[in-house]
Parts: C-alpha cells; sequence; structure tokens
C-alpha cells in the first residue's frame, strides 16, 4: 500500500521534532545538575536525543524530496511548522521535573519504537532498532529516579508530585491520533498511538505508585503541538537561541 | 591540565642523608619508575600535594562544561550540537575518574567540593575566560584541550599509579577533542568573512589565556623542585609551554590566520619559536578571583549544588528506605 508522502512526512516531523526539542531542553541542564553523575547522564541523554534527530528528520528530508537537509529542518523552520507534542517544550523546572518528563516520554517511546521495529518503511524500521535500545536505558533510568525522588524525603516527594499535577495535562496529546496516525497504521508504518494507551497506563501506573505518587484524577489534555496548530509561548523562545546561528549568518557551513 | 601553582606540601628536597629509611626505599621506587599504589607507604607530604593537584585537575573538568555549556543550546548544527554533547560528557567523566583517584588517597569527593565551593581550592585559569563566539568552542577543543594534551602526556609517566593510568585514558579523548575542535575552527577559518573573523577573534583571544594554562615561567615556579624529584609533575612548565607554541603555530598558519602575538618568531639557533611573555599580572589576577568570569563560575557551580542538594538527599533517603524493607524482608 502507498502512503500519501505528505502524511508520512507529517509523521516523522513529529518523531524528529519530538526528540530534537526535547534534546534541547535536556542539554540545556550542561554543568548544572545536582551531582555529576546526573551531568553525564543528562548529557548522555541528550546526545541519544539528537542523534535520532538526525535520523527522522533525514529521513523527513528524503521523504518531502525538496533537497533540503535534516539541519534545514531542526533550524530554518518557524514555530507553525514544529510537530513537537506540547510535553517536551516546557521549560525544564527543576531537575524534578525535568526527570519527570523524560519519564513520561521514555515510557511512551519505549513502548512505540519496539513496534516501530517492524513498519513496512524499512527506514523507520531501522532508525527505531536503533532509537529503542537507547530508549530502553532512558526508561530504566528515568523510572529508577522518578521512584527514588517520590519515595524519597518528604521534601522530594512533594517536589516529585508538583511535577506529576504540572505535566499530566501534557500526557494526553501522544496519544490523540488524527488522520496522519491513520493513514500510518493503515500503511502498516506505525500503530494509531490510542492503542498504546493502555499499555502506558500500565506502565506509568506501576512507576509511579512504587514512587508513592498520585496521578491527578482530572483527565484533560492539552493539545497542539503535533498537530501544529498552536504551540506553548516556551517554543518560540527555544528556537532563537537554536536557530541563532543559522538564522544570522544564512548559507555558511558549519 | 588543569593544574597550575600546585603547592607542594613542603620547601625544598630532602637530601637522601635527611630520608628516614621509609622515605628513601619510596624514593628509590619512584627513581626505578615503579608506580606508587593506593596501598603503598607514601609521604604525607606527596599524598597532600597529589589531592590537591588531582583535586584541582577534577574541578577544572566541572567547571570546564560552563564555557562549553554556554553554547550547546546554539550550537549551528545537529552534528556540531552532538560533539559538544559527547564532549561535556567526556569532561564530566574525567571529573569522576579523577575524584575516584583522589578518593584512593583518602580524601572524599564531597571534601573536595566543599573546598572548591568555600574558595579554598581552584580550578584551572582558563575556564575564568568567556566564550563570545561559536569559534570559540572550536578554540577552546583545538587550544586548551590541546595544552592539556601537552600537560597530560607527560602526565602519564607520574608516579602515582591511579593518576597516571587515569591520564592515559583522558588523554585519548582529549586528542578526539582536539581534532574535533580544530575540525570546527577549519570550517570557519575557510568559511565566509563573517566565520573567518569570527575564528581571528577567538584565536585572538585565547591565545595568551592558553599558553598561560602551563602555569608561571620556570624562574617563578616555587614549587616544583619536589614535585618533580616525586615525579608528581613530569616535565617543568617552560618545557610544555614550548612544546605547545611549537606544535600551534603552523597550525594557526595552515588556518590562514593571523598570528595572535607579533613576537613570534622561528628561531633557527634554538629550533623552537620564539614567542611573547604572556601578561602575567593578568594571570595572576585570574588566579586570585579576578578573571572574567571567576565570580559567576563559581555561582553557577555553588547554585547547581544547592538546588541539588534537595534531589540527593531524596535518593539517600530512598536507597535507606530500600536497605530497610530489604533487611525487614529477611
Amino acid at each position: 500500500m502507498t502512503v500519501d508522502k505528505e502524511m508520512l512526512a507529517q509523521f516523522l516531523l513529529r518523531m524528529g521534532d519530538n526528540t530534537l526539542v526535547l534534546g534541547h531542553r535536556v542539554s540545556e541542564w550542561c554543568g548544572h545538575a545536582p551531582i555529576l553523575e546526573e551531568d553525564i547522564a543528562l548529557a548522555n541523554t541528550a546526545l541519544d536525543l539528537i542523534g535520532q534527530t538526525q535520523l527522522w528528520l533525514g529521513h523527513a528530508a528524503d521523504v518531502m524530496g525538496e533537497g533540503k537537509s535534516a539541519d534545514d529542518l531542526a533550524f530554518l523552520r518557524d514555530v507553525w511548522d514544529f510537530r513537537n507534542v506540547l510535553l517536551l517544550e516546557l521549560p525544564n523546572g527543576d531537575f524534578g521535573q525535568t526527570l519527570m518528563r523524560q519519564f513520561l516520554f521514555d515510557a511512551f517511546q519505549s513502548i512505540l519504537l519496539p513496534r516501530l521495529m517492524k513498519s513496512t518503511d524499512a527506514e523507520v524500521a531501522a532508525i527505531a532498532a536503533k532509537a529503542s535500545k537507547e530508549a530502553a536505558y532512558h526508561v530504566e533510568r528515568s523510572a529508577d529516579t522518578v521512584v527514588g525522588l517520590g519515595d524519597g524525603t518528604e521534601e522530594s516527594h512533594a517536589r516529585m508530585q508538583a511535577a506529576l499535577e504540572y505535566l499530566w495535562p501534557y500526557v494526553g496529546e501522544m496519544f490523540a491520533s488524527d488522520e496522519v496516525d491513520a493513514a500510518m497504521a493503515a500503511a502498516g508504518i506505525a500503530p494509531d498511538p490510542a492503542t498504546l494507551r493502555d499499555e502506558y497506563d500500565a506502565l506509568v501506573g506501576k512507576v509511579l505508585a512504587e514512587a508513592t505518587l498520585s496521578i491527578p484524577s482530572d483527565g484533560f489534555a492539552h493539545k497542539g503541538g503535533r498537530s501544529g496548530k498552536m504551540h506553548t509561548e516556551h517554543l518560540g523562545h527555544m528556537l532563537t537561541q537554536m536557530q541563532w546561528l543559522q538564522r544570522a549568518y544564512p548559507g555558511n557551513t558549519w | 591540565m588543569y593544574a597550575q601553582m600546585i603547592k607542594t606540601a613542603r620547601s625544598g628536597v630532602k637530601s637522601r642523608e635527611e630520608m628516614t629509611d621509609q622515605e628513601r626505599a619510596f624514593q628509590d621506587k619512584v627513581d626505578r619508575d615503579i608506580k606508587i599504589e593506593p596501598q603503598d607507604w607514601m609521604p604525607d607530604d606527596y599524598r597532600a600535594t597529589l589531592i590537591r593537584q588531582m583535586g584541582q585537575h577534577a574541578h577544572s573538568e566541572v567547571v570546564g562544561q560552563l564555557p562549553e555549556g554556554n553554547w550547546i543550546t546554539r550550537a549551528p548544527t545537529l552534528e556540531r550540537k552532538a560533539i559538544l554533547l559527547a564532549k561535556v560528557q567526556d569532561e564530566a567523566g574525567h571529573g569522576l575518574y579523577l575524584y575516584s583517584a583522589a578518593e584512593t588517597l583518602g580524601e572524599s569527593r564531597d571534601e573536595l567540593v566543599r573546598l572548591l565551593h568555600e574558595g579554598r581550592m581552584k580550578y584551572s585559569s582558563i575556564f575564568n575566560y568567556p566564550t563570545l563566539n561559536w569559534a570559540d568552542i572550536g578554540a577552546v577543543g583545538w587550544l586548551v584541550d590541546g595544552a592539556a594534551i601537552v600537560n597530560q602526556v607527560a602526565l602519564q609517566r607520574t608516579s602515582y599509579g591511579p593518576y597516571s593510568r587515569a591520564m592515559i585514558r583522558i588523554c585519548k579523548e582529549e586528542s578526539f577533542h582536539a581534532r574535533q575542535g580544530y575540525h570546527a575552527i577549519m570550517k570557519m577559518a575557510f568559511g565566509s568573512p563573517e566565520q573567518k573573523k569570527m575564528a581571528q577573534d577567538a584565536v585572538n583571544r585565547l591565545w595568551f589565556p592558553a599558553i598561560m594554562m602551563f602555569g608561571p615561567n620556570d624562574s617563578e615556579s616555587t614549587h616544583s623542585e619536589q614535585s618533580m624529584a616525586w615525579k608528581i609533575k613530569v616535565k617543568s612548565n617552560d618545557e610544555l609551554r614550548q612544546q605547545f607554541v611549537d606544535q600551534t603555530i603552523p597550525q594557526i598558519e595552515y588556518l590562514g590566520l593571523e598570528l595572535p602575538d607579533p613576537g613570534i618568531k622561528w628561531n633557527e639557533e634554538r629550533g623552537h619559536y620564539d614567542f611573547s611573555d604572556p601578561d602575567w599580572s593578568e594571570f595572576f589576577d585570574v588566579i586570585k578571583g579576578n578573571g572574567p568570569c571567576n565570580v559567576d563560575r563559581l555561582k553557577d557551580r555553588v547554585k547547581a549544588w544547592d538546588d541539588g542538594a534537595w534531589v540527593r538527599d531524596g535518593l539517600m533517603a530512598h536507597a535507606e528506605k530500600k536497605r530497610a524493607r530489604k533487611v525487614a524482608a529477611e
């Protein structure tokens, strides 16, 4: 079954923009972590995510067929062209909020990526094969940290509960499927994310219970990132930094 | 490198006659290039000097993340961003090896960090300079890591086993950084006029701070003699500086950049480049805390440590709970 190129490109941008935006956010920690081991872990996580971005956006650029590169997509698009979920563009907050966000995303990736390894798109399957190994240890680390801090001191527990309450309304967007997802599912390229929700809730529920944290009962979900309809105010500020050199000195090679 | 002006914990070198039997046996081992290991007897001053040197080196790796982190969020391509992330990850890893190596001498990492934060221990002067344009990141890899390598290759032969082994591993990674840094600045030196301007600006600003990394001239270096006898230090400041200058000038010329010092001239007779002395009053100002970034760098580190207290406490409390639950279950 042939798939609409534009739809496929949208799917790939969603994958690549997620890793790009989160990789950027995590890299903002450089040199400021609570302990040296965490500086290493944060840089390592950011590095994995940026590496995955090169692959996802590289494939997106190929599918788009306009002669663009992964760098063109990362550094020369404006906010309205980004397709990451809102969760990942939110500011880092404290270390607890950063690791809670990481866990909520890692859990999603650790379920999605192994399925993408069976994608009918050989390139998607190959990228997923590499990325799923990284996601497996990312989720192990972020889950451990969430448990350690949730079930740590009174203060660490309170901070983690606050982080969860702030971030939880952004979780639902990862599963809010639309016509792009329907097309990917029909072509066997990717599963409809809505079908991953039960597995996600089971994994996240288990870890958060171990962390002695309570999932907010309100099921409201902010949306607008993966469709590009409405990002948060935060993304534009991120792009002013990320894209500055490419914008100020157009056409140069670095 | 990253260890400068390490005050040897003793003044003057003891003659063989002044040494105890234990000290003589120790010195014989050092003289025969047999590595000193953590469980071996060693003079207290040897231990204290090494802790100071390795601690300062570790602190430099950690603080060194900050000037590079300053550009991670503005790296111009995904590849450059990945390279820079890998580099800072390596630096933090070097910090970890070195703190661990210092722990083998009985000094905890927490104590060394406390001394740094109280301003009682230093890190290399170079990290008190700002990174102002993207070429600085190339120049830091090429010149700063390049200078560090010159020092650290010599230190691979240092007498203390754990330090020597850490240096061997660190040098491999630093060589990688230096090549990647040179590659980044090469792109700019051969790029657009604006990029070339950035490259020249970086070399001009960082040249003298880089050659200051080796510490004061030998004639002013008061603490070296005992460290040399103990092989904590293997080559003199001026020897190392000359080696760095000799290897770096052809690299600047290859880039087609102007030399950052009008005093640089090949000296046929010596078989080395002549070069101007840096402004040592600036060096001593930086060492005393008056460099362009000293206050901000230390403030950043102290803030990171203080802000992270709840995380460290939380994780420790959890580990304790887990242990108690395990004991209760047994």
